[in-house]
């Protein structure tokens, strides 16, 4: 495959490997960056997108579709990490597989300073609740990463973040 | 305002929901709600909360929405729910007909020293819940209100939402296990599905 399609199709990719994973649900508090893939999930009928008020509940959404045996990957942006930590207690207390994509702000080319402060502390804030966090920079970065995310996580509940860099997805235009 | 003496207990309530779930999951939030359904029977088909608060309805509507064909109730208090607020919105979109939101509303933060909560104030959730296009929406205060909510339990036709009115009371602890791994696995296992 040539470098230009996956730099311009990772998001379809991404899409058909969250089917080749059986994901069921797709809770999201949405940003630009995770736009298409939740457009793509809208006129699909095998993954159903959750739409969320805060991030915190697609922690608890993902936890309690797993107790019914369904498969959960939470959308959301830097910001909300945040948003999700006390409720980040439960999946190292039950022990719930888990996988977010987070599309980050605050790093590459930001022009809001105000989402600097989380979106440079969101690692540290993953990590300190115990979540294992990877980083893709590249467009070919993502599928493998996001991969052995989902194997890892419902195979042997693991807790996984990906992190979508800010050079990745584009900086936000103003 | 409504005398606290006339006001309904939350043991025998909860006692009453538990005795009429039929095969429904009941997943409950941290604190006496927690308490009270394990003191009303444990089951394998019970996930108690300890903590996440502010999750448990949220936890009760990815059940639901992965179990569409089994009822689930989730039963929790007023501090828990008004912590996650915007869970009921969230559960209004997606409208699942097998999901009830009981919360044993004592008005106050029980746990931690009897703090008067907003619904004291006059913060009403079954408004809020009606807002949220729930299908059904209970204020309960008396045993008649209670028997009406109890007949459409389990939630076929819902989602449901009840506001139970309770005495500030702090019955004796009831403590099931705090071990999330094992209330995981036992109710995953109560469905057919083994352990990772």
């Amino acid at each position: 495959m040539k470098v230009d399609d996956i730099q311009n199709n990772w998001e379809e990719k991404l899409f058909s490997l969250l089917l080749d994973h059986k994901i069921d649900f797709l809770p999201y508090v949405p940003d630009a960056g995770h736009a298409k893939l939740i457009a793509l999930a809208e006129k699909n009928k095998l993954l159903k997108p959750v739409v969320l008020t805060s991030e915190e509940e697609g922690v608890a959404f993902a936890s309690g579709s797993w107790l019914g045996n369904k498969k959960s990957v939470l959308l959301m942006q830097s910001s909300g990490v945040g948003n999700c930590i006390n409720m980040l207690s439960i999946l190292s207390k039950c022990n719930f597989p888990f996988v977010t994509l987070i599309t980050m702000r605050g790093e590459f080319g930001e022009f809001n300073s105000w989402q600097i402060p989380m979106g440079q502390a969101t690692k540290k804030t993953l990590e300190a609740m115990g979540i294992i966090v990877h980083r893709a920079t590249h467009p070919s970065d993502v599928c493998p990463l996001v991969d052995a995310a989902l194997y890892g996580a419902f195979s042997s509940d693991q807790q996984i973040a990906i992190l979508l860099s800010q050079r990745l997805i584009g900086k936000k235009k103003w | 305002m409504v005398d606290d003496n006339t006001l309904l207990e939350r043991r025998n309530v909860v006692k009453k929901i538990v005795d009429h779930r039929g095969n429904a999951k009941i997943i409950t939030g941290l604190g006496s709600p927690t308490y009270d359904v394990f003191d009303a029977g444990d089951s394998h088909s019970n996930f108690y909360l300890w903590g996440g608060m502010g999750g448990t309805a949220m936890i009760g509507l990815g059940l639901a929405m992965s179990i569409p064909d089994t009822p689930v109730i989730v039963i929790t208090g007023d501090g828990e729910q008004l912590m996650g607020l915007g869970s009921l919105a969230s559960i209004g979109v997606q409208k699942p007909n097998n999901l009830a939101i009981v919360v044993l509303d004592n008005g106050h933060f029980g746990e931690t020293g009897m703090q008067k909560s907003h619904t004291s104030y006059g913060i009403n959730l079954c408004k809020i819940a009606e807002a949220s296009k729930f299908e059904f929406f209970f204020d309960v205060v008396s045993n008649n209100d209670l028997e009406n909510l109890i007949e459409i339990l389990p939630p076929v036709k819902g989602p449901i939402f009840a506001n139970i009115r309770i005495k500030s009371q702090n019955p004796p602890r009831k403590l099931p296990i705090l071990d999330g791994v094992e209330l995981k696995n036992r109710f995953r296992k109560n469905l057919g599905v083994e352990p990772l």
